[in-house]
């Protein structure tokens, strides 16, 4: 198990040089002179050569590269122009917001996705399987800000079940003691139901908004997937040896099924981090995704290449817990030990 | 030929869905080609007294807060988001095709300099890179589609260097070459005209994602800018509204951008349908 994790360690390198030479592009792509631009609107010339010289810009692009990859190590990813706060320090303390959102979403699109592909696969043609159909094909056509919308104004306008979509936590409760940043679990720790279920009602829509998107891809693929696992003929002799219909299909259909959707999870994190975003703006959710867009309104270059470097390392460690997770459900790729 | 159309006509009529589905292909062809002048109302004329009506006979999709006839506003935005979507899957298709084909029949070299290159924009969230890439080359419409272009490259270059690779040593292939023709006039003779069936699938599958795509830049502010009637700066503008009841600002232009998204990826199962039957699901 080791060694396969540690290959897989190795695999994920090139990814990561990959996104530190694109963010660093991205940097040096700026309109203008990023000199005049961080010098200010008022600088003049000689103000400028001095940013300039500050900031690097006139030595050559190699040598450009080496301190922005020596600034990385050290976890300095530049200053907010329009807060001026370290923008690893935002993000840092943005991030769980993020995170608790995302996972949330996609626990729940998991959850029923699963069952409905299986339940789809296992009766062909029954409304089960096209109740499937028609979710796979609306689920993949609906913008997430757009569900995000409508479930606020059904469920916050119209039925008043949920709280106002206005960030994590209503404004009658204070945050509970910060651990691990994530409300849910930080206020389970502290023993406080009442932010507990606070915090559960301001997310139940917005992560409901992103299962909804992510639900498409992971239902079609199990439902695929199942159906040509159970045509197989091992599953032939499975039931021919007399074993239960459950059984068959949960011991013996679902793990082998499971591949390929694993494999299908890496794209389905690239829609989920990207709607993140989306889903953010509509809630007002103080996470990663709202800040990049804070400072894309303002211009704001440093927080917007700190958090499409966050966004991109967090997805090159997400498809590395999928591959350790493929090695789990199928040990034939497992090294000959 | 005449197989191609029974097959063609079979595909549309065995499934009324796909035939829906083309209608409404029809019906946004229109809207983008006539919009401007079908639309009953100036889309930039605002009138303060006429803020906020719901939807009405005279207004058929109410209008927003500014007085602005929305109807016609979502009828005039076909034009650019269909414009924006069309460049930039024409933009992924070219340069991915040419990039996939290289890939698969020169191979070696070119082959790991593309896959490489593949392989960087695919080890992005494709969103995020979208939203750093117009960040960094400047806030225009310009960008969107290039931005878009770039996140969809891949898609297409995997698909045309498989395909390539497929059929690089089949035996028309050799024929081809035992009859005298270099290696340009098979690449683009033999190899592109076999591929570009399937390359045009891919097209259509991928053009609903990128209209989904840039909305979603325009919707957190990015390319078009207001007044510009567009569908997502529209649900944009409709968003606060949502939280104090007036529905139909945002309503309007998300569900038919969610139309045309839904009309492009049916139109997109059923060309694959009628392009490589196999494929079926």
């Amino acid at each position: 198990m080791l060694t396969l994790i540690g290959r897989r360690l190795a695999a994920a390198i090139p990814s990561v040089i990959g996104v530190v030479v694109v963010t660093f592009v991205l940097t040096r792509a700026l309109p203008g002179d990023p000199a005049a631009y961080f010098a200010g609107p008022n600088a003049d010339a000689k103000a400028i050569a001095e940013i300039r010289t500050a900031l690097g810009l006139d030595r050559s692009l190699p040598e450009q590269f080496v301190r922005y990859v020596g600034d990385l190590l050290r976890g300095d990813l530049g200053q907010s122009l329009s807060t001026g706060r370290p923008v690893l320090v935002e993000l840092a303390s943005r991030l769980p917001a993020s995170l608790e959102l995302t996972l949330l979403g996609l626990v729940i699109s998991l959850a029923i996705a699963l069952p409905l592909g299986i339940l789809a696969a296992t009766r062909p043609n029954s409304w089960v399987d096209h109740l499937c159909r028609v979710i796979v094909t609306l689920g993949v056509s609906m913008p997430t800000f757009f569900t995000g919308l409508v479930l606020v104004y059904v469920f916050y306008f119209l039925l008043g079940w949920s709280p106002a979509p206005l960030g994590r936590l209503d404004a009658f409760f204070s945050s509970p003691p910060d651990r691990t940043g994530l409300y849910l679990v930080d206020s389970l720790l502290a023993g406080d139901a009442e932010t507990f279920v606070a915090a559960a009602g301001q997310l139940v829509l917005p992560a409901a908004t992103l299962a909804i998107f992510t639900l498409a891809p992971l239902a079609r693929m199990t439902r695929a997937s199942m159906l040509a696992v159970l045509s197989a003929d091992f599953i032939r002799t499975a039931r021919a040896s007399g074993l239960s219909g459950g059984t068959v299909v949960f011991a013996y259909a679902f793990r082998n099924a499971m591949l390929p959707v694993v494999t299908t999870l890496g794209m389905v994190f690239s829609f989920l981090l990207g709607a993140n975003v989306l889903v953010e703006k509509v809630f007002a959710w103080p996470g990663i995704g709202s800040y990049a867009i804070e400072a894309l309104i303002a211009a704001d270059y440093a927080p917007i290449q700190g958090f499409v470097l966050t966004m991109a390392l967090l997805y090159v460690v997400l498809n590395l817990s999928i591959d350790l997770l493929y090695g789990i459900i199928d040990p034939r790729l497992e090294p000959a030990a | 030929m005449n197989e191609t159309l029974r097959h063609v006509r079979h595909v549309l009529t065995e499934n009324p869905v796909t035939l829906g589905a083309a209608g409404l292909f029809v019906f946004f062809v229109l809207a983008a080609l006539l919009g401007p002048s079908l639309a009953p109302y100036d889309p930039f004329a605002s009138d303060a007294a006429r803020a906020l009506q719901p939807p009405s006979l005279r207004h058929w999709f109410g209008t927003d807060a500014l007085g602005r006839d929305i109807f016609s506003r979502v009828l005039v935005a076909t034009r650019l988001d269909m414009a924006i979507a069309v460049s930039s899957v024409i933009l992924a298709f070219a340069f991915g095709t040419l990039a996939g084909l290289a890939a698969g029949f020169l191979g070696g070299a070119t082959d790991q300099a593309i896959g490489r290159l593949v392989d960087t924009i695919m080890a992005f969230p494709l969103f995020v890179l979208a939203m750093g890439i117009v960040a960094a080359l400047g806030n225009t419409v310009t960008n969107i589609v290039l931005a878009t272009a770039i996140i969809n490259f891949p898609l297409y270059v995997r698909v045309a260097r498989a395909e390539t690779a497929q059929r690089k040593s089949a035996g028309f292939i050799e024929a081809a070459r035992l009859s005298g023709d270099g290696e340009t006039a098979i690449l683009f003779g033999q190899l592109l005209p076999n591929i570009l069936p399937i390359m045009m699938v891919q097209a259509s599958l991928t053009m609903g994602y990128a209209i989904l795509n840039a909305a979603g830049l325009s919707f957190i502010g990015l390319g078009v800018r207001p007044p510009t009637p567009e569908w997502g700066i529209m649900v944009a503008e409709g968003a606060g509204l949502m939280i104090s009841g007036e529905w139909w600002v945002a309503l309007f232009p998300g569900l038919v951008l969610m139309l045309a998204v839904f009309c492009f990826n049916l139109l997109g199962d059923a060309l694959r349908d009628i392009v490589d039957p196999r494929r079926r699901s």
